[in-house]
């Protein structure tokens, strides 16, 4: 399947900055369920920094503007080839050990409810595990924006029982690494209908590490692994840390951002 | 603890390094004695040497008491000793670049994986990079003790930023002053090669991008750290800027500093903050000490951070166990420095022991530091062991036992004369495209009568430590 | 060198010439106190240094009455005052430990002992401590580290910063205290050269130590505007407006050529010299005296904001 992805993020500020340093996860991953045809980040009067590809695979660009600025905007256009691999992230290179997914951060620390999901699911294997805590936290939180917030942790939206899909990424991961398997958290875009109607935010999933396979990633919020509809960039141990862009600004004044978000199915 | 190796009178005598200090310690009266103190503590005051060694915080204006009794070795000590810290430098080194690459010593079961990669020490964003020479922990600090004549033990690594080489040098300065006769009449090796040798260990490991002669600056959290002196002091006999987080940034592929004429390249950075500070990007985003994209530029190429972050997955006390076999790994070789025995509370077996001999063991936090957290079994209350069982109970993993050594004791100038008290040692290695090392390093002594805690929060002092030439 | 340090060696100048200055207010304040009250109360005079010093409004919330003792805690010992001697010595201090490494053991020494000394005197009896011994203390430790400074520092950019820094706190405070005589103390055109005029002018060439110098170079009557072109435009009075635009033209300049660039700064500087060399007496009575120094200490204000973004903020390219 072919993708397109227009992706804009609008940073104001109500004085000028004196300068801007970001940090983007936000090129393709490379394996075997996507292809990139064609990519391109911009970056509004942005002066292009270091590039590299991470332990974890994930591909890092950095960037700067040079103040004063009122507004940055980062742009993301392109078109990906996908195809469906059940959620196996066949054929990508990394160097980190899976063990280093073990470590919990303050996002997906488990409470007394998180242990208790993590030991409701019985399953003859880690796969099988696997599938089933991710229909656990299916069940568990319920998909329904506005409840929680960019900062809201597993624990709370679990008590709250709902969420969006950071919200069951960060739940799954917690309950899967209680039950020792590595997990993490993968950010990327989902053409979520048909018709392509923008929206306003990325998508984001976990991946868990099953030893057979390799990481396999599940998409609690929408009960399913990712398949053809699905464009994965980077990953991290939780949302903060795999931030598609994390920035700073010298400023002293209050700043908004905008983003918004189009995935379609490119004309063949 | 009665018995311990005294390291100027043994069996009867006086041991060979020490024979022409009993005529210079004989020849001294008592008022010299004291005017001389009193002097060597205005020239700590002057030249402003009034901060706490090993990250130990407390007041930034407090001075550290000093000894004039040196503490003396002879070249053949020394030469043993010098072989086993480059020997020890060096495995440190080849594990760092081997658990952020492919983990050989992992997959060869030398080493628990959990140890390793669960090891909050462990630095995900250094994986998979590798760094100018291939060097992790450029300054190792190795804190040794000793017990008899021929033998010594490896207390503890320091693989970050290990502090106190000021005293290093402003001990010998001193003494120089005070008391050149000695230095005429005994040969005594140099250390005021380090700085020099440090600005070469640093420009070494430039990246492959800096063409020129490299830009070095030594990155301070600020005045008001309790090691701001000794970072000036560094930077000022280096020659190098010494910055703060707000000094510096990042734009397009490479550091730069604020300077009065524009911005100007940094090609290395010897950095004196903690990881978790370096930069609020990468790791904690309230930190304001560091520079933002600083780990961006670090990992693509484009500037050395010395030491890398995440090495001290190496001087973590678990780790520590490990360090002969990671010798043997690496470097085909058989220790040379021993470490010391040691109970790991994570370990069933281990805890048991422990638990059934409080009494007689050292018992450590895995990542103290500063003499903070620990118990002297044999030098404390039975309500002190007791609290301390409840502790190590509770979460044994945090926990490392060790036997109680019979540190060996230096002579040391007390209120009625001349008494041994007892020494550690703290040698800087430097570890660049070469490995240096100078013929010495920092003594630190505990002053408290029968104590075995030197550590200056709790009444240690400092002593110049001579290595006598051949 | 690093733009920070050069804002630490900027600083450390201008606080330990604005100690100098809160130290002389004091002792203009008393000495104007001392003498017969001349209908007004010597309430006024107090009142016109604080308004000058710019700490008027915190003295008046903390302490109320200006009575003596209270304007000795407010302009010597009193560090929520940030004008005060305590303050200023402090702050210049802990500049000067910030960049210990650019200054010379002698520089450091005169500053921490300063420190030091300035502690005890905070523990002393008050009852024990004289206005006069304080002012006297506090030019005395001005003028050491000025001293070590002049004698033993490296002339390099470093010192041109600190030499900036003191040209522009001089002018600032020496047009205040200016000011403070002319428009404040003497509102009534009817003591116009009468003996309560003469004693306040002479107190306030007193207390800038410049009061036998005026009478070597002047003789006679002390009259406005003899004393305006002395503390004005007359380049051998150390603490003149002029002398300051001089010292902080040269300094700029020689930056200039130490960096082989020219910038905003040495233009702004340029151009305040040139008006003073330009301008008369005369011209300077028909402006109005305040008026002239009101729009003086602007200039010298715009200056340190040049100065601050060309070289210490770090933002220049």
């Amino acid at each position: 399947m072919k993708l397109t992805v227009e992706h804009v993020t609008r940073y104001t500020w109500d004085v000028p900055v004196r300068g801007v340093v970001q940090s983007h996860r936000l090129t393709p991953a490379v394996f075997e369920g996507q292809r990139v045809l064609d990519w391109e980040v911009t970056v509004s009067d942005g002066i292009r920094g270091g590039r590299f590809r991470d332990g974890s695979g994930t591909q890092i660009q950095s960037w700067a503007v040079q103040g004063p600025v009122s507004e940055v905007v980062v742009s993301v256009k392109g078109r990906v080839e996908t195809q469906d691999l059940a959620g196996v992230l066949r054929g990508h290179r990394e160097s980190l050990s899976p063990l280093v997914w073990l470590r919990d951060t303050a996002p997906t620390r488990a409470d007394v409810a998180l242990h208790k999901l993590a030991q409701s699911v019985e399953a003859p294997d880690p796969l099988n595990l696997a599938h089933g805590l991710a229909a656990a936290v299916a069940e568990a939180i319920a998909y329904q924006p506005g409840v929680t917030t960019a900062r809201t942790t597993a624990a709370e939206a679990l008590s709250l029982g709902a969420g969006v899909c950071q919200d069951h990424a960060h739940a799954l991961i917690s309950v899967a690494r209680l039950r020792d398997l590595p997990a993490r958290y993968v950010n990327g875009y989902l053409q979520a209908t048909d018709d392509g109607s923008p929206h306003e935010a990325m998508h984001a999933w976990a991946e868990i590490w099953i030893e057979s396979l390799g990481w396999v990633g599940f998409d609690a919020a929408n009960r399913c692994c990712p398949d053809e509809r699905y464009i994965r960039l980077g990953c991290g141990y939780d949302a903060p840390d795999a931030a598609p862009i994390r920035g700073i600004a010298r400023s002293m004044g209050r700043e908004d951002m905008d983003v918004r978000v189009q995935v379609g199915s490119a004309q063949q | 603890m009665t018995e311990y190796f005294n390291e100027m009178f043994h069996a009867g005598q006086v041991r060979a390094p020490y024979g022409r200090l009993q005529d210079w310690m004989a020849a001294m009266p008592a008022e010299l004695r004291q005017m001389k103190q009193a002097e060597a503590e205005e020239l700590f005051r002057r030249i402003g040497i009034t901060f706490a060694v090993y990250g130990e915080g407390g007041d930034p204006d407090r001075l550290i008491p000093f000894d004039m009794f040196p503490r003396v070795f002879t070249a053949r000590e020394w030469a043993r000793l010098d072989r086993g810290i480059r020997q020890r430098a060096q495995a440190l080194n080849a594990f760092l670049a081997d658990v952020y690459g492919r983990g050989e010593i992992v997959r060869a079961g030398r080493i628990p994986a959990d140890l390793v990669y669960k090891n909050a020490a462990y630095e995900k964003a250094v994986a998979g990079f590798v760094p100018p020479k291939g060097v992790y922990s450029h300054i190792v600090g190795i804190d040794l003790v000793r017990t008899g004549p021929e033998d010594f033990f490896v207390l503890e690594d320091n693989c970050r930023t290990p502090s106190g080489v000021s005293y290093m040098l402003e001990n010998r300065e001193i003494m120089m002053r005070m008391f050149p006769d000695i230095f005429r009449e005994n040969r005594i090796e140099p250390v005021d090669r380090y700085p020099d040798l440090l600005r070469r260990t640093l420009a070494s490991v430039a990246p492959a991008k800096c063409n020129r002669d490299p830009n070095i600056v030594i990155l301070t959290p600020g005045h008001f750290n309790s090691a701001y002196y000794e970072h000036s002091f560094l930077a000022d006999l280096m020659g190098v800027e010494l910055v703060e987080g707000q000094d510096l940034f990042v734009e397009g592929e490479f550091v730069f500093m604020r300077t009065t004429e524009g911005p100007r390249r940094v090609d290395v950075i010897y950095r004196r903050i903690d990881d978790d500070f370096i930069d609020p990007l990468c790791f904690r985003p309230d930190s304001m000490l560091g520079v933002p994209g600083l780990m961006d530029v670090y990992r693509s190429g484009g500037v050395s951070i010395c030491s890398a972050p995440g090495a001290g997955v190496a001087d973590d006390k678990a780790v520590y166990t490990y360090v002969p076999e990671m010798i043997r790994f690496y470097l085909g070789e058989e220790p040379i420095l021993q470490n010391v025995p040691t109970w790991q509370c994570a370990k069933g077996d281990d805890l048991k022991y422990v638990l059934e001999n409080l009494g007689e063991l050292v018992v450590k936090e895995v990542h103290g530091s500063g003499g903070y957290g620990m118990l002297v079994g044999p030098k404390s209350t039975r309500d002190q062991i007791e609290s301390f069982r409840a502790r190590v109970a509770a979460n044994p993993g945090n926990y490392i036992a060790q036997p109680t050594l019979a540190l060996s004791a230096s002579p040391t100038f007390v209120e009625e004369g001349v008494a041994p008290r007892h020494v550690d040692l703290r040698p800087y290695c430097l570890v660049g495209e070469r490995i240096e090392l100078v013929p010495g390093g920092l003594t630190r002594v505990a002053l408290t009568e029968g104590s075995l805690v030197v550590n200056s929060s709790q009444g240690g002092g400092v002593k110049d430590t001579w290595v006598l030439a051949e | 060198m690093l733009s920070r340090t050069a804002d630490n060696l900027y600083w450390l100048a201008r606080y330990m010439e604005r100690a100098d200055t809160a130290a002389r207010a004091l002792e203009v304040g008393a000495r104007i106190a001392l003498m017969p009250s001349a209908g007004h109360g010597y309430r006024n005079e107090w009142d016109a240094l604080l308004q000058a010093s710019g700490t008027a409004e915190i003295f008046r919330r903390k302490y109320g009455d200006a009575v003596q003792r209270n304007l000795e805690s407010h302009f010597f010992f009193d560090v929520d005052n940030p004008s005060s001697v305590a303050a200023c010595i402090t702050r210049a201090r802990e500049n000067g430990r910030i960049v210990r490494t650019a200054l010379t053991a002698q520089v450091w020494d005169a500053l921490n002992s300063a420190f030091q000394e300035l502690r005890q005197l905070e523990r002393a009896s008050r009852s024990d401590l004289s206005l006069f011994r304080l002012t006297e203390w506090t030019l005395k430790q001005a003028a050491l580290v000025r001293g070590a400074i002049d004698a033993t520092l490296l002339r390099n950019d470093g010192s041109q910063f600190l030499n900036i820094g003191y040209h522009l706190e001089r002018a600032d405070n020496t047009a205040r205290l200016l000011d403070v005589k002319y428009y404040v103390l003497l509102p009534k055109a009817e003591f116009v050269g009468s003996g309560l005029d003469n004693y306040q002018w002479s107190t306030l060439l007193r207390a800038m130590s410049v009061h036998r110098a005026f009478h070597w170079a002047y003789g006679g009557e002390i009259t406005a505007p003899k004393i305006a072109d002395f503390l004005i435009l007359n380049n051998q009075c150390p603490r003149a407006l002029i002398t300051c635009a001089e010292g902080l033209h040269q300094n700029l300049t020689k930056l200039a050529k130490f960096y082989h660039r020219e910038s905003a700064a040495q233009d702004a500087g340029s151009a305040l010299l040139h008006r003073l060399q330009q301008t008369s007496v005369e011209e300077i009575f028909d402006e109005g005296m305040h008026e002239f120094l009101t729009r003086f200490i602007r200039e010298v204000a715009d200056i340190g904001r040049i100065v601050h973004e060309v070289y210490l903020s770090g933002d220049n390219r």
